[in-house]
């Protein structure tokens, strides 16, 4: 069916598959960097965790959320892209991930984000795609308070 | 040969139903593809849409009429002026209201309660409580908050049971002599519960507490009488019932509305002004600062015209027979779990779809041209009540068909292919 070949350019396989079977569903306690992230439209809500190394380095990432299988699989794939990363790295990443879904001019996706990339034909699924990345840029900013996507 | 004059009236149960295909043949909106599918629209609840009568009058009142009100000598404000004070006519005929001066427009139902909440909140002090119910849209449950803040007073929350429905032995033990207004939704945006609403009244009545009733989901799908009703307050907008966006209607019992402070200062609300004294306006002026949206009110009357001629009763029983097929349909669907389930419901239809998040069941369905709504529908305590973050809501009007409820399961199921 048409519908569905258009559909699985949105839920690709790998997307299905990281919300499924999330990887590092769990929380760190207690994190060098934490944020909760919410989506005041949809309801979704995702907190992220991460611990740092002396010299800040991720050393472990992990995330709880509540939120549809765009939004679960992107915080799954952050969690996999960030480990062992610097910050500045981490910083870089989420400014590609950004760049990602930029309208005009859309970037390279980095990893398993690629899987992602049918997302930008939904404006209106966007913001699931970048809810955990706004979060994981609260964190690394030090803000704890939930952030919005609107 | 059988010389009785034919029986013209045609007892309601035989009334015929509604000829929806040219019901749909007047919404120009309905005529359209969306994703290469006709559309499906099923977001009532939300917004309902337009029907040409609605749209020409809009445009033939820019084309022709259009000036400010209640000012110029010339032909167009009179013109305008006729237009607007014509809309509230047909609006008090349509609630029947007893006098058009019970009839203050505003921007929508939102407005209008913050109205209430503001002007009647005025006279709100520490220790008063003002009933609400659990179900209420966040609009029936912000501005009393901010009406607390100001006052000291505090809110008071009638619980519901897991059908939905208001749990009335509640409502009746926390109406007390600390009450000062009820304020409860007629039909739940969220669930589609119609209150029982003259209980709620000859409870509130008995003790000299007024009610005011959020009435967005219901005008457009019954008839609304406010004098049998006999309530004090009456708030609904004009884009839920095919009439225009930034429109809506407060009614206020002429007592009531005469006692109130004004909501907000400005032009039209105003007698004499000099910087020691203003004297305010009659009603309904003094509720209406600055210019109105005078096309606003051509549109909802037009509306309220169009809706009339099908007859409110059709509507409702069209609307009745169809929430029953709705039902009847997602019931069959295993994965689905319908939220909201009281005894008298209105065409407002949540659920979920066990392993599907909403927001997926809404794109899935959209790219199939059925257009659903999804999240908490501005009901959160409702969402945390069921234990869900959202839901997914097919809300139903006149023009709907069993098509479309057929396309909306036929879509759950190809979403239930697809994610799970």
């Amino acid at each position: 069916m048409a519908d569905e070949q258009e559909l699985r350019q949105l839920y690709r396989e790998t997307v299905l598959e990281h919300s499924r079977q999330p990887r590092n569903l769990r929380r760190i306690a207690p994190p060098a960097r934490h944020a909760t992230g919410h989506n005041p439209l949809c309801g979704d809500k995702v907190t992220i965790y991460l611990d740092l190394t002396a010299d800040e380095i991720v050393r472990d990432a992990a995330f709880e959320a509540s939120g549809c299988a765009i939004s679960m699989a992107s915080a799954s794939m952050l969690t996999e892209l960030v480990k062992s990363q610097c910050i500045a790295d981490v910083r870089r990443l989420t400014r590609s991930v950004f760049a990602m879904f930029a309208t005009d001019t859309p970037g390279p996706s980095p990893g398993d984000m690629a899987a992602l990339a049918g997302v930008r034909a939904y404006p209106s699924r966007v913001r699931c795609a970048t809810l955990a990345w706004r979060t994981l840029e609260a964190a690394l900013q030090g803000d704890r308070v939930a952030v919005s996507t609107e | 040969m059988n010389r009785r004059a034919p029986n013209v009236l045609i007892p309601s149960a035989h009334q015929p139903g509604l000829d929806v295909d040219r019901i749909r043949a007047d919404f120009p909106i309905l005529q359209q593809t969306v994703n290469g599918h006709p559309l499906a629209y099923l977001d009532n609840a939300a917004s309902a849409q337009r029907p040409r009568s609605v749209i020409d009058a809009i445009g033939q009142y820019y084309e022709k009429d259009h000036a400010n009100v209640h000012r110029g000598v010339h032909t167009l404000s009179h013109r305008a002026t006729e237009a607007y004070e014509r809309g509230r006519e047909t609006v008090r005929r349509f609630i029947n209201a007893a006098e058009s001066q019970e009839i203050v427009f505003t921007r929508g139902t939102t407005e209008a309660i913050n109205l209430i909440a503001y002007s009647f909140g005025q006279s709100l002090k520490s220790g008063d409580e003002i009933l609400i119910s659990h179900m209420e849209h966040h609009s029936n449950i912000v501005p009393w908050q901010l009406a607390c803040g100001r006052s000291g007073a505090k809110l008071n929350v009638v619980p519901i049971n897991n059908r939905g429905e208001l749990i009335m032995e509640e409502f009746h033990r926390r109406l007390s002599k600390l009450t000062r207004i009820v304020a409860i939704g007629h039909v739940s945006n969220a669930l589609g519960t119609v209150n029982p609403m003259a209980e709620i009244l000859s409870a509130a009545k008995s003790r000299g507490v007024p009610v005011l009733i959020d009435g967005a989901q219901a005008v457009a799908h019954q008839s609304v009488d406010v004098q049998a009703l006999g309530c004090d307050f009456y708030a609904f907008s004009g884009h839920k019932m095919c009439g225009p966006t930034g429109i809506g209607v407060l009614y206020g019992r002429k007592e009531w509305l005469e006692r109130l402070p004004p909501f907000q200062g400005g032009g039209d609300m105003i007698l004499t002004v000099s910087f020691e004294r203003t004297v305010y306006n009659e009603l309904p002026y003094k509720f209406e600062a600055g210019t109105p949206h005078v096309a606003g009110v051509v549109g909802l009357a037009a509306a309220i015209e169009y809706l009339e001629a099908i007859g409110m009763r059709r509507i409702s029983a069209h609307e009745e027979r169809l929430l029953r097929y709705a039902t009847d349909a997602l019931s069959n669907v295993q994965e689905v779990r319908i939220i909201g389930t009281a005894a008298h419901k209105s065409g407002v239809i949540s659920f979920t779809v066990d392993g599907i998040h909403p927001h997926d069941l809404g794109t899935v369905l959209d790219q199939q041209g059925v257009a659903i709504r999804t999240g908490h529908h501005c009901a959160m305590p409702v969402m945390d009540f069921f234990g869900v973050a959202g839901t997914a809501r097919a809300s139903l009007a006149l023009y709907n068909t069993d098509q479309d409820i057929d396309r909306l399961v036929a879509g759950i199921g190809v979403a239930i292919r697809m994610l799970h």
